[in-house]
């Protein structure tokens, strides 16, 4: 589940996204810290969990996302480790 | 004193076989610590788990016609551990913690609101087997959000009890307690959900149609809150709005409710002094251990104060906006955002910043802000710079359109902040060699009102906690202190022959403490204090202050009343040295001052604080850390201060 699967549209990374955007996960780059990868599957960041960026701190780091129906806030360095596809 | 086993508690019955254990479970914000509280009422011991820093809470509860031990477990979102304080509560769980079998039960507490990530959690309980009971909250919160859930259907779904309770409002609790008196008879899930991802996801979202649950809308005040609080500019007024507020209250509350403290011990003291006839009794009573527990009692409003507004700016949920907008500045020292609310606290007292380091998730980070924290300028520093800079700074000097006074205080404050990050990094970067990093993650909860009842529990939890624990510590030090001040005992004759009037209470408490215990003890290290330029009578009132600084204040004091009691601080400008090669010149320079002041800003001069990092680390480790490494960098700074001062000033 960690590798990029074959999606339709174009992927990148969570962290990549401005604020208001929508997209779906892919799944876990695979440079990402074994840790890191499954406390991020366990907070919610599944292949195909649709995902929201509700907004950025003012100092741009962290950035609060919606995911699974709750927010939770990741710093750059951890939403860089999520894949996400068909970001609109 | 520490709790270790846990297993003491003996209840009111006679109770041959042991009393079953269960144990709570639940990610943060899931309201698993009301739940704790109303099960409990408030009967909760705390102590640490072996080896880690993390708080332990037990307590027995009344179920049936039965007692039972209750665990409330570190709130978590998993049960795949990632770090050494993780594992611990996962032990906890398996019955891999030294002698301690499994818990015979679970409750699990889930948020109704974000049921869809929690039931990853649940999955993971339910593999481990346990008789298992799901404790949904916040459904209240769900229903006012157009949001939707079947409990019997959901139950008929998961295969496990399901009870709905409202912790803050005690709503539930009685059917709670009637289920867990049928733990034996506990459902178990036919086929323990999947651990895999997709298919986890997979059984949580055929278990979420099956009890018909319709997520809540996103809560809108929240969102027209957050648009106000979280915006770049009218974010950061408003925090630094709400930071300036805190210390307002904390210093214009917390000053007068000290103040009437000291009094009441002062006055205590006094009516001591006067009714018992032995002088040396008097003091020993008034002075020693009336004024010691008055120097114990004194912290107490202010902690009080402090918990009351973090427990409700935690409460409403602007605690984590503060780390939200704050985690970038702490990222520098290496932390997160949850630190700054610890550090924040330590501005006017270390005591609850470091009982606040609780909230972080990370042990390295609690232990980095733990070892930081005693730099903060706090409160008790406040008197002796007051002092200190009087004598440096002359009152009318201007440096610009600002006072030199206020601008010597102002870099103190700043020299405390500063440090403390410092001293964070650099604990954080040594506590990095070990062990994995750890993802920074932190749930945003929705703006809620917090219920009276859990933010007066967190107000007298934190007095608690703080008297049981330091009192002994602080009682002690404050006596031998003052035994050693005031010992050996001199007779009228003794006074006599050595010039001094018996009649004279200030020339005999100067006599006294200038030929006691302590003053050879101040003649002793003179040579370490030498070079920072202290002669013995403030080496005195150094190792006075070792218990609490604001003793230095009085020593001071009394030494320089002694000498001219009309104008104690003309006296102390008075001072000369009284003997080594210095005798005869002045005492406080220009450069002995600053090397004090710069002392002081870095020396663990407070037992209190001591007494309540080895309460939160469980073992004496981490307070003798803090206190050699702080010692030994407030002599260095100090001896770097007075150099550099001795060099400008010529």
């Amino acid at each position: 589940m960690r590798a990029v699967e074959a999606s339709t549209g174009s992927t990148g990374r969570l962290s990549g996204l401005p604020p208001g955007s929508r997209a779906t996960i892919v799944g876990l780059a695979d440079g990402a810290p074994p840790s890191t990868a499954r406390r991020l599957t366990d907070l919610g960041f599944t292949a195909g969990t649709p995902v929201q960026v509700v907004r950025r701190a003012p100092l741009r780091d962290p950035v609060v996302y919606r995911v699974k129906d709750y927010d939770l806030c990741l710093r750059r360095a951890q939403a860089a480790h999520v894949l996400v596809r068909d970001a609109q | 004193m520490k709790d270790a086993g846990c297993h003491t508690e003996a209840g009111g019955g006679a109770v041959d076989t042991p009393l079953p254990r269960l144990a709570l479970a639940g990610s943060p914000n899931a309201g698993k610590t009301s739940i704790f509280n109303a099960l409990t009422g408030l009967h909760a011991k705390t102590g640490n788990y072996p080896g880690v820093t993390v708080s332990r809470f037990v307590g027995t509860i009344q179920a049936g016609d039965r007692r039972y031990l209750i665990e409330d477990l570190p709130g978590t979102y998993s049960l795949d551990p990632i770090s050494p304080d993780e594992q611990i509560m996962v032990d906890v769980l398996d019955g891999h913690l030294d002698g301690e079998a499994p818990p015979d039960a679970l409750l699990v507490v889930v948020d109704a609101t974000t049921l869809r990530r929690s039931l990853r959690f649940v999955a993971q309980v339910l593999r481990r087997g346990l008789p298992t009971c799901l404790v949904v909250t916040f459904t209240d919160e769900m229903t006012v959000r157009q949001g939707q859930l079947d409990l019997p259907a959901l139950q008929q779904a998961l295969g496990v009890p399901v009870v709905r309770v409202l912790g803050n409002r005690g709503q539930g609790i009685d059917d709670l307690r009637e289920q867990i008196a049928q733990w034996p008879t506990w459902p178990t899930p036919a086929l323990p959900p999947p651990d895999d991802p997709a298919e986890a996801d997979a059984w949580a979202e055929s278990v979420l149609s099956f009890a018909r649950y319709r997520a809540p809308e996103r809560h809108r005040i929240t969102q027209r809150v957050d648009a106000v609080l979280l915006h770049p500019l009218w974010g950061t007024i408003v925090f630094l709005a709400v930071m300036v507020a805190f210390f307002q209250t904390v210093f214009t509350l917390a000053a007068p409710l000290q103040g009437y403290v000291e009094t009441f011990f002062g006055w205590l003291s006094g009516v001591v002094t006067t009714h018992v006839g032995n002088p040396w009794l008097a003091g020993l009573l008034g002075d020693a251990i009336i004024g010691g527990i008055g120097a114990v009692l004194v912290f107490v409003p202010q902690i009080m104060l402090l918990f009351l507004l973090i427990s409700l700016l935690e409460g409403v949920g602007y605690m984590s906006r503060a780390a939200f907008l704050m985690d970038r500045v702490m990222s520098r020292a290496g932390l997160e955002g949850r630190a700054f609310v610890a550090l924040l606290s330590s501005f006017a007292c270390a005591i609850p910043g470091i009982m606040a380091t609780r909230t972080l998730p990370s042990a390295k980070d609690r232990l980095a802000t733990m070892m930081a924290a005693p730099l903060m300028t706090c409160s008790a520093r406040l008197p002796v710079y007051v002092l200190l800079i009087g004598l440096l700074v002359d009152p009318a000097a201007q440096w610009g359109p600002f006072g030199a006074q206020g601008l010597v205080m102002f870099g103190m404050y700043l020299l405390g902040a500063v440090s403390a990050m410092t001293a964070a990094w650099v604990f954080k970067k040594l506590g990095d060699r070990t062990g994995p990093l750890l993802p920074f993650y932190m749930e945003m909860p929705p703006y809620r009102i917090p219920s009276a009842r859990s933010v007066l529990i967190a107000v007298g939890d934190s007095a608690k906690s703080f008297l049981r624990k330091c009192t002994t510590i602080i009682a002690v030090t404050t006596v031998s202190l003052w035994l050693l001040l005031n010992l050996p005992l001199h007779s009228t004759a003794d006074l006599r022959a050595h010039g001094v009037d018996p009649g004279n209470d200030t020339a005999v408490s100067a006599y006294v403490a200038d030929h006691s215990y302590a003053a050879d003890l101040g003649h002793l290290v003179a040579p370490v204090f030498d070079p920072l330029g202290f002669d013995w009578r403030i080496n005195i009132g150094v190792l006075s202050a070792q218990s609490a600084r604001e003793t230095f204040v009085a020593t001071l004091g009394q030494v320089a009343a002694a000498e001219n009691p009309d104008e104690p601080s003309k006296a102390l400008k008075a001072m000369t040295y009284t003997d080594g090669p210095h005798a005869g010149l002045p005492l406080f320079t220009a450069p002995t001052i600053a090397a004090l002041l710069v002392y002081f800003a870095f020396a663990l001069q407070c037992m209190a604080t001591v007494g309540i990092i080895r309460r939160e680390t469980g073992g004496w480790k981490w307070p003798l850390i803090a206190f050699g490494y702080l010692t030994a960098l407030a002599w260095i700074m100090a001896y770097v201060a007075r150099t550099i001062t001795a060099l400008l000033a010529g």
